[in-house]
């Protein structure tokens, strides 16, 4: 074949893949139709492995408007006339490389999903995973074991580069989101060793708009015209989908990569939401379809949009406005330069949608039209530079894989988690837990200032709970994120109820008693260790954190990221993974109605976790009726929902105490969805009837750390001092048993818990009392909120300001 | 639904604003009165009686806030309600485009942090003898959002004294039990001014966002002083 490897590698296109495209089309392509197909057939835009797995997640509810992947975004009727629009993206290539504007435009270009399809952008979340920002992590070296997080240590230069990737990242999504005028108002932030060097950044945007003006990316009707608004198209982000999405990269590359991250612009992006806006919401009849161009450009919005509607188009890319002369068509086709709209204007009103976007101080340019044929006809002036059949370019090839079962998945389950030495049943014998790398060392107990030297040291100590409690409220995986969302607006358009740091966020929906709570959460800890429960506990998670809010979830948008899937064990990753989402969003009732796959998260053959991150969209029918986290009220009474107190060893399994105390990720995982299901009932019914006045997710750090976090929150203290704790100590303060909720309630309600919870079939312990002397005491653990504040909320600036040694 | 006595405020947009509607929300539906979102090349305001010019980036705040929209031409009625003695409120990216349009001295600089801040903040009231504060008391403590990344307050050392030797501060970060302490300012600004009015009294300038708190359910109501002070100054000159 005349075509060159180096041409099909630069799209990322194999020899199998150009062969089947010239039997489709019963010819060779010419140069741009074969950067048109690198670009659609790209893992990024044709979910080539990923697509036959995702077949199996639920997309049906009663709520449910669309129909997954025919939009931009997935949309659910809430009832009083109102629909919420939702999607989440990955954007992890580019902000491995260039933080700042990787991050930046992916925050724009899930915006501009959110509002092509009609709905006003009310909410951004972003779920962020990188490196550890910390010289070496603390505990690490306690214990000589071959179940570590694989690996070497992290070194000076993956701290600084992690640090830099984060503050940048942050940065980022700080300088577009506040400058687009929508509220940060949730996320999460974790540091992994397998995230070093290559970052997951999630982001998510919810909108809303009147069911009855939810537009369309149809390109329809005949002779309607192609409207191209927004920003000249530069050479920025070409072959952003087929290079930097759909394959692994070594990191010697990065710098010359750089220039297929775009630039984002979002003053421009604000008047092109505005603008499109305006002509969905007032003006609807002049146009019948508004498509964004993301990833891929003009050749992927053009494609699907005539795609989804069976129709052609006519595109004249010599009419296409450029930011500099000499672009070629292949390049004005698959430019990804941010901030443009395709509108699909109804022949006629053509002057009416200029006026309305000159109004916007919009740029706009009529480059074609659309067609009856089911060809896209790409003109360069007069001469025609690809025709190609729209089924044949959007249809790109599936493959189904052998997934092989990682080895490693048995020897990290082997983990005895049995013999590991429990915590000192007494806060007061003085036993540390070594010196702190993390710079809250002085927060520890320490048996001597004598830096620990992890090869020498001999055997692990027993701890004390308070040491433990304090190192892992300082944690940065546990600590505090406010360093992170201070820096975004979180309260502009004034519907943020509940803001970052709770569960989920909670927004009010203008004009009706409404509301909704969002979360996104995931973790690539127990996906790792256990894919099908790692999947499964991401929905239960980010679904348990809206019904704390009292909201009944309805909805998700998913984010898969896992490494190469052409490796097998990669492969099995993602089949559990997606099998396990599937079975918990069946059982809880929220379907998949949006989402996005990132492949190729990896460098030099080290895979970051299968990180499945799940977007959770609740609906309060009355958000004056929200329930918060914070402990109100003196004298309230506190139960734990979901389990007794008394823990097995086992449920340490994937914690982060494991990881910050031991140095040990290791164990196996296990999800009782049922149980799950039941308790997010009982909750609801605790938080409708006004029993619990606080309620509270109960996942990192396990107990302890969420009655830490009520506390602070309500700025009151808890006496547990009494709780049987039963055998293990560090499983039932820190152990991450799944299925488990902590509420508050006035004096008094006990009967009607045991009632609820006992039709529920759930089991439930007392735990304690609410208390206005500001401690937390916890079977042994006794700490002032003083403490306690200190190692929570400085955590993270300490481990960022920590020098590496 | 409008009260008897509705006072019609003008809500400048200029290209970037995104605090217009937030503002229009809190005069309008919580509040009850008429605000009309005006776009930036209006050039006549003298409908109204008074004027917001809301938080944003406008322009995105390329070649520095505030100093394209001052420009804009709106900005010409502004000046005229201004000299009119009528009331015109600056809120964040507003505040900084008084500044930069003269209407108010100093100019609002990069937070020291050097990082965006988005927090809730409490407020000192220096001077309840404004159109904007009627319904204050000296040494209250009014609690907002602030949301910005170029918010601290600079002037000469002459201007500083004369500003607070005539009154002309209005607000200053605090800490919640109203003491003006370094560690209360969240920017920077010059002896954690936070709010200041023009020599005439009826031009104020303000980096927190009173119209993000005019709810309970949105974190607090201390923002409704602010609004109803303007109304109840409007309505004694008037004589309703």
């Amino acid at each position: 074949m005349p075509v060159a490897q180096e041409v099909l590698d630069t799209i990322a296109l194999s020899r199998d893949e150009y062969a089947l495209i010239i039997e489709r089309l019963g010819r060779e392509p010419n140069e741009v139709e074969l950067g048109m197909f690198g670009a659609l057939w790209s893992e990024h835009c044709g979910y080539k492995n990923s697509k036959p797995l995702l077949r199996q997640l639920p997309g049906e509810g009663p709520y449910v408007l669309t129909q997954r992947g025919a939009e931009n975004a997935g949309a659910v009727d809430i009832g009083d006339g109102v629909c919420v629009v939702l999607k989440i993206e990955s954007h992890n290539h580019p902000s491995a490389i260039e933080p700042y504007q990787g991050a930046a435009t992916g925050v724009g270009g899930i915006v501009r999903d959110i509002f092509a399809m009609g709905a006003r952008p009310i909410a951004i979340l972003d779920s962020l995973r990188f490196g550890p920002i910390t010289p070496s992590s603390v505990g690490r070296g306690a214990i000589a074991d071959a179940a570590r997080d694989g690996g070497p240590e992290p070194q000076d230069a993956d701290v600084t580069r992690n640090r830099y990737l984060f503050g940048g990242v942050v940065a980022g999504i700080a300088g577009y989101g506040n400058c687009l005028g929508i509220p940060t108002v949730g996320g999460e932030v974790v540091f992994e060793d397998s995230y070093s060097a290559n970052p997951l950044v999630n982001a998510m945007c919810v909108g809303i708009a009147p069911v009855d003006r939810l537009a369309s990316a149809k390109a329809e009707g005949p002779g309607n015209l192609l409207m191209l608004v927004g920003a000249d198209t530069g050479r920025d982000g070409i072959h952003g989908a087929s290079g930097l999405a759909s394959r692994t990269d070594p990191h010697s590359r990065f710098e010359e990569l750089r220039p297929a991250v775009q630039v984002g612009n979002p003053f421009l992006e604000k008047m092109l939401m505005e603008a499109c806006l305006d002509l969905a919401h007032h003006h609807a009849g002049w146009i019948s379809g508004i498509q964004d161009l993301g990833a891929a450009g003009l050749t992927a919005s053009s494609a699907e949009s005539a795609a989804r509607a069976g129709t052609g188009l006519v595109i004249d890319v010599a009419k296409v406005a450029r930011r500099e002369e000499g672009m070629s068509a292949y390049e004005v086709m698959l430019s990804e330069s941010q901030e443009r709209m395709l509108t699909i204007v109804r022949k006629g009103h053509e002057g009416d949608d200029a006026a309305l976007f000159e109004r916007w101080e919009d740029p706009w340019t009529i480059i074609g039209h659309v067609s009856d044929d089911r060809i896209i006809h790409i003109m360069e002036g007069d001469g025609e530079v690809a025709t190609l059949p729209v089924g044949i370019l959007v249809e790109a090839p599936e493959y189904t894989r052998e997934g092989v079962r990682p080895p490693e998945l048995d020897e990290l389950g082997a983990l005895d988690l049995l013999s590991l030495p429990d915590l000192e049943n007494n806060a007061t014998l003085g036993v540390g837990l070594g010196s702190s790398a993390s710079g809250n060392g002085a927060l520890a107990v320490s048996d001597g200032d004598q830096p620990v030297d992890a090869e020498s040291k001999p055997a692990p100590k027993r701890g004390t709970p308070n040491a433990a409690l304090l190192r892992l409220l300082g944690s940065p995986n546990i600590a505090s994120k406010r360093w992170v969302y201070r820096q975004y607006d979180q309260s502009v358009l004034a519907n943020t109820v509940v803001a970052a740091g709770a569960d989920a966020a909670v927004m009010r929906i203008k004009g009706t008693p409404k509301g909704i709570a969002i979360s996104v959460d995931g973790n690539g800890r127990y996906a790792h260790l256990s894919p099908y429960a790692g999947g499964a506990m991401a929905v239960a998670e980010a679904a348990r954190n809206v019904v704390c809010t009292g909201a009944q979830p309805v909805a998700v948008t998913d984010c898969l990221n896992f490494g190469n899937p052409e490796r097998p064990e990669v492969y099995y990753q993602m089949q559990e993974v997606i099998r396990g989402i599937s079975d918990a969003c069946s059982e809880l009732g929220t379907p998949v109605i949006s989402g996005n796959v990132s492949l190729y998260n990896e460098t030099s053959d080290r895979a970051v976790c299968p990180t499945p991150v799940i977007g959770m969209l609740g609906i309060l029918d009355d958000v004056t009726r929200h329930c918060q986290m914070a402990f109100e009220h003196e004298g309230d009474e506190v139960f734990l929902l979901g389990s007794l107190l008394e823990q097995p060893a086992a449920s340490l399994a994937g914690s982060e105490y494991l990881k910050e105390i031991h140095g040990l990720v290791g164990g196996r995982l296990s999800m009782d969805l049922g149980l799950e299901a039941r308790l997010h009932r009982a909750v609801l019914a605790l938080i409708r009837q006004r029993i619990a006045t606080a309620a509270h997710d109960c996942s990192d750090g396990g107990l302890a750390v969420a009655l830490a976090e009520m506390c602070l929150a309500g700025g009151k203290g808890i006496d547990a001092s009494g709780a049987d704790l039963g055998l293990r100590l560090d499983a039932a303060l820190f152990g991450e048993a799944q299925s488990r909720v902590v509420i508050a309630t006035r004096p008094g309600e006990r009967g009607a818990i045991d009632q609820i919870a006992r039709a529920g079939d759930i089991p439930f312990a007392r735990i304690g009392r609410v208390t206005a002397e500001r401690r937390l005491r916890l079977g042994p653990i006794d700490l002032s909120l003083d403490e306690i504040r200190d190692a929570y909320e400085g955590g993270l600036e300490r481990a960022l300001t920590d020098k590496p040694v | 639904m409008l009260h008897n006595w509705a006072m019609r405020f003008a809500v400048i947009v200029f290209p970037g604003t995104w605090s217009d509607r937030d503002c229009q929300y809190a005069l309008a539906n919580v509040m009850g009165h008429q605000a009309d979102l005006v776009w930036h090349r209006e050039s006549d305001l003298s409908s109204y009686d008074c004027i917001v010019l809301p938080g944003g980036f406008s322009y995105g705040d390329y070649l520095r806030t505030g100093a394209i929209a001052r420009f804009s031409p709106v900005m010409g009625a502004v000046g005229r309600h201004a000299e009119q003695g009528k009331p015109v409120i600056g809120i964040c990216n507003g505040f900084q485009i008084l500044c930069e349009a003269h209407l108010l001295p100093g100019a609002l600089m990069r937070n020291d942090s050097l990082q965006y801040r988005c927090e809730w903040v409490h407020l000192r009231v220096e001077n309840a003898d404004t159109p904007f504060t009627t319904r204050c008391a000296p040494g209250d403590v009014l609690s907002m959002p602030i949301s910005h990344g170029e918010g601290r307050y600079v002037a000469d050392d002459a201007t500083l004294s004369e500003l607070e030797s005539s009154g002309r501060v209005l607000f200053r970060y605090c800490t919640p039990a109203g003491d003006v302490t370094p560690d209360a300012n969240p920017n920077g600004s010059e002896r954690n001014i936070a709010g200041i009015v023009n020599e005439r009294g009826n031009v104020l300038g303000m980096m927190p966002h009173p119209e993000r708190a005019c709810e309970a359910l949105m974190g607090g109501e201390d923002g409704l002083l602010l609004w109803q002070s303007v109304v109840e100054w409007a309505k004694r000159g008037v004589g309703v």
